[in-house]
């Protein structure tokens, strides 16, 4: 343990997912070396983010503004919607430049064992968008673990009473790899999302 | 590090730092065992698929002070169809946490080993009716852990019959005699369910679907029942449709 404001800060870093007591450690001590002005920087832009940033009224997406930037560029097409977990899948997505459509972030997947359950995310602001906007297609895009196959398969099934297209992402085989390695699940669903040439 | 091989069914996962996942895994010779699958949740990983909850495996894993090390993984059975229905995924969910909670680290595991695999197996063949099969398999874990519901016979004297008073403090049904006064009789058509779903094989369960209203009644005194001798409600169960 440490005096005052050490011990403080090794706490509070102790808290981020992700950083285990010997991590909160080792950051305390470099921010002890850093310059003032860099850990303001940092200060600041935490406190920026807490004070600015919110959750887009459309998508809930972060965003600055009460819509984010996808919501507000006019050439992406509004009748496709890609459903994602969590803020950074959107940010996957967009690297790939393939998607021109608009998503919606639920913050979350289901996660029986959790207790965490279709209440918890955003999907009643997604059913008040598909009963609004003029929505032709959705594409679920959650994780292919146990939480996401659980949540595409909840909103296949909810959806579709909607009359909404709704599709799923696929899921393979990682471009670059042998497929001899690939395990038996990866590959069987591979092959059941085979597509024709 | 010493190296073992044990065949196991990962019950639950939890992320660990960047890429790696900490496994909850029902082993028959060791009980629960505590693992870490590195890289496990980087696309490409040499675990692929393999290591998701509710798959069961053939793993070489290295003995670590806290936690032990997966080595490698071959699937024995990954119940896939399973993860992809979200009513299956939700009674799976709630078929690990109940064996999470009676399994022991260090302690022979086989005959829960067998039941979780049986359950997991009836909701892959029987998907028309997760709920019933969910149900009978509580029951059954009761039973594996030492608190079987008597529903034959009086809980309390052994008179044999189809009783209609169930307590769950006395382990089961109560004859008019050994009932406390006031107990409220159950429709007989829920002992008889419950009975059935104690008792049937797998896949004889179908007549247990029949009445919603039924089932439940019995559902709900299921629950009630794991939840008294788990000390705790199951988490999982609120969010099995029904
Ligand atoms: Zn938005
Ligand atoms: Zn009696």
């Amino acid at each position: 343990m440490y005096e005052g404001p050490v011990q403080d800060l090794v706490e509070e870093l102790g808290r981020l997912p992700g950083v285990g007591p010997k991590s909160a450690q080792r950051l305390a001590f470099h921010l002890l070396t850093v310059d003032s002005a860099d850990a303001e920087r940092l200060a600041a832009s935490i406190l920026a983010v807490k004070e600015r940033v919110r959750f887009c009224v459309r998508c809930c997406n972060v965003s600055e503004f009460d819509e984010c930037r996808v919501c507000r560029d006019p050439r992406r097409d509004p009748r496709v919607l890609c459903v994602v977990e969590e803020p950074r899948d959107v940010v996957a997505l967009e690297r790939t430049g393939e998607f021109r459509g608009r998503y919606h972030v639920l913050g979350g997947a289901i996660s029986p064992i959790d207790g965490v359950g279709p209440d918890d995310l955003n999907i009643k602001p997604l059913l008040a968008r598909l009963a609004d906007e003029d929505v032709a297609e959705v594409v679920l895009a959650t994780n292919p673990n146990v939480e996401g196959e659980a949540t595409a398969s909840y909103l296949g099934r909810l959806l579709k009473t909607l009359g909404v297209r709704v599709s799923r992402i696929a899921s393979g085989l990682p471009v670059g790899g042998d497929l001899e390695y690939a395990d038996e699940v990866t590959l069987g669903r591979a092959f059941a999302g085979r597509r024709e040439v | 590090m010493a190296l073992y091989r044990e065949q196991g069914i990962v019950l639950r996962t939890y992320k660990l730092g960047e890429t790696d996942r900490i496994l909850s895994l029902l082993t028959p010779g060791r009980g629960k065992v505590r693992a870490v699958a590195k890289g496990v949740r980087r696309p490409g990983s040499r675990f692929g698929g393999r290591l998701e909850p509710y798959s069961h495996v053939d793993l070489q894993l290295y003995e670590g002070r806290n936690l032990d090390i997966v080595a490698q993984a071959e699937l024995i059975t990954s119940f896939t169809a399973v993860r992809e229905d979200f009513a299956l995924s939700a009674c799976a969910a709630v078929m690990v946490e109940a064996a999470d909670r009676v399994a022991q680290e260090q302690e022979r595991s086989t005959r829960l080993v067998l039941l979780v695999l049986d359950g997991l197996r009836a909701l892959a063949r029987h998907p028309e009716y997760p709920g019933v099969v969910l149900d009978a398999y509580l029951l059954r874990l009761a039973s594996l852990a030492g608190y079987h519901p008597d529903l034959e016979a009086c809980a309390g004297c052994g008179v044999p019959g189809r009783h209609r008073v169930f307590s769950i403090a006395a382990g089961g049904i109560l004859c008019r005699a050994c009932a406390p006064t006031g107990s409220r009789p159950l429709d007989a058509g829920v002992v008889a369910l419950l009975a059935a779903l104690a008792g049937r094989d797998w896949d004889a369960l179908a007549v247990a679907a029949a009445e919603p209203r039924l089932r439940r009644a019995a559902s709900a005194l299921v629950n009630s029942f794991l939840t008294y001798h788990l000390g705790q409600p199951l988490r999982a169960w609120q969010l099995v449709p029904r």
